[in-house]
């Protein structure tokens, strides 16, 4: 199912699909936004300094919109541009995953 | 005769199996004692920095994201503050969760209270403090961070202060506040408003006198004298970017108490990869060092002779120690990827590092920077020691 959601994703957003995200690369951007994201949004994505970025709290919000902030941050905020460290088409994943809510990180279950 | 030998005979006797609590280890003290984060399970590992080995692992804590915790004054317990709102009392000697209170819904940290009788939660959702009796976690005080008629603003850099008080800063509204708990049935409150645009978290000096809040909203630094009658707040290091173009900033600085070597404090920059040294006579700017990152944490040595730097995400595999005679980096260490966390042992001849990704705690002595232990912990973040319970600021 979620692999089915994932490829809706890729064939709804064109740009992305010119450089995809490879199998490998996918579990590493769980990693980075549970981890590093988390310092501000929770490893839970529940909120802190960042605002909750759970399926619920994101619903109505259109992917587009995430993925400019995830891109451009949000000036004013601590929300940084992650233009240096993520590429559209990975912005644009996460984007998706994170309105269809963010898969967990296989390594949290020992 | 016979009687008294009978009597040294049991007293020499070891303990039988039977009659020792299950869990309970044998008596020891608890100054050598700490704990690691391991906050995707909850948990935390119990560690002995004499030897340098794991204990054991206490589990149950809840989400542990940007966990911290502080110290009963014996160091034989624990508050353990979750992102989920969660208060946790944790007794190290028996390694068990005596206490554990959902007390809001978004926490960031908290403070123990100077004579250690009391313990606040700093939160986010709903911004405010709470303060809780530390023997029994009953609420003593609830402070809404109400800044305007209905808003309350998330509330960061919380420490105690002597006399029973409890200073924060207030990131929505540029304040500082200070409560006053010494009548635990009325508590005080001292309001400082237009501190500088959004305080992101802040330090008391281990004098307890100053109270430093950086600023991610602008250039500079917010000071507070508290030992003035009429306690106000001043910029300092304004302007420190000279306008320049910030650079990201992956992840927010903290600062807490740790900063001050000697008579200079060393100040991570915002969006700039710079540690900046301030005198704490002055309060100006006497020097800036390059280091290879956003810095996170800037940790003076307990003797002040070192200062050790991490950073944020993408040069957070990397360690940086500063000398503060010279004010030039000494040593770039890569302890393993994704270096969350520092914390000296008391006299500093050791520093323990997590490396997140590594699963991995490296105990590095400080002067030969050789790596004297590893401990396998999983995806550790957070390392506190029970030392931090005899010091303001912690």
């Amino acid at each position: 199912m979620r692999r089915l959601g994932f490829l809706v994703a890729l064939l709804a957003s064109a740009p992305a699909l010119a450089q995809g995200v490879a199998e490998g690369r996918s579990a590493e951007l769980v990693r980075i936004v549970r981890q590093d994201c988390g310092s501000c949004h929770g490893m839970r994505l529940t909120g802190g300094l960042g605002p909750p970025l759970t399926r619920e709290a994101l619903a109505g919000k259109p992917v587009d919109a995430l993925v400019a902030t995830i891109v451009h941050g949000r000036p004013g905020t601590p929300m940084p541009a992650w233009r240096g460290l993520l590429s559209d088409a990975e912005a644009t994943w996460i984007a998706e995953q994170l309105a269809g809510g963010f898969p967990e990180q296989r390594s949290a279950r020992r | 005769m016979k009687r008294r030998d009978l009597l040294g005979a049991l007293a020499a006797a070891p303990l039988l199996p039977g009659c020792a609590l299950p869990a309970a280890p044998d008596a020891r003290g608890s100054g050598d004692l700490g704990v690691v984060v391991e906050r995707s399970r909850g948990a935390l590992a119990l560690v002995d920095t004499s030897r340098r080995e794991l204990l054991a692992e206490i589990g149950g804590l809840g989400d542990l994201s940007h966990a911290s915790v502080v110290f009963s004054r014996d160091g034989g317990t624990a508050y353990v503050f979750g992102r989920d709102g969660a208060l946790s009392k944790v007794n190290l000697l028996t390694r068990r969760v005596e206490k554990r209170l959902v007390q809001a819904g978004n926490s960031i940290g908290g403070a123990i209270s100077q004579d250690g009788s009391l313990v606040a939660a700093q939160n986010y959702t709903p911004g405010g403090i709470k303060v809780f009796d530390a023997r029994s976690l009953a609420l003593v005080a609830d402070i809404p961070a109400e800044h305007a008629p209905g808003k309350t603003s998330r509330v960061v850099g919380l420490a105690d202060l002597p006399g029973q008080r409890f200073v924060f800063s207030l990131f929505d509204a540029d304040a500082i506040w200070i409560a006053d708990l010494s009548d635990r049935s009325r508590p005080g409150l001292v309001k400082l408003d237009g501190i500088g645009r959004q305080p992101y978290d802040a330090l008391v000096t281990p004098d307890g006198r100053h109270y430093v809040a950086g600023l991610f909203g602008e250039d500079g630094l917010a000071l507070v004298d508290l030992w003035d009658d009429v306690p106000s707040a001043r910029r300092i290091l304004a302007g420190y970017g000279r306008g320049e173009q910030a650079l990201p900033v992956y992840k927010m600085p903290h600062l807490r108490g740790w900063a001050v070597a000697g008579r200079h404090a060393y100040l991570p920059a915002i969006g700039r990869h710079e540690v900046l040294v301030v005198d704490t006579a002055s309060w100006q700017e006497v020097g800036r060092i390059a280091v290879a990152g956003q810095p996170v944490f800037v940790m003076a040595q307990p003797d002040g002779r070192q200062v050790w730097v991490n950073f944020a995400v993408p040069d957070y595999d990397h360690v940086q120690v500063i000398d503060t005679r010279s004010r030039r980096i000494v040593r770039t260490l890569s302890p393993g990827k994704a270096v969350l966390h520092m914390e000296f042992t008391p006299r500093g001849e050791a520093v323990w590092i997590s490396s997140r990704d590594a699963n991995r705690v490296s105990v590095i002595d400080t002067q030969r920077f050789e790596t004297l232990a590893t401990l396998d912990i999983f995806e550790p973040s957070g390392v506190f020691f029970t030392s931090r319970a005899a010091r303001m600021g912690f």
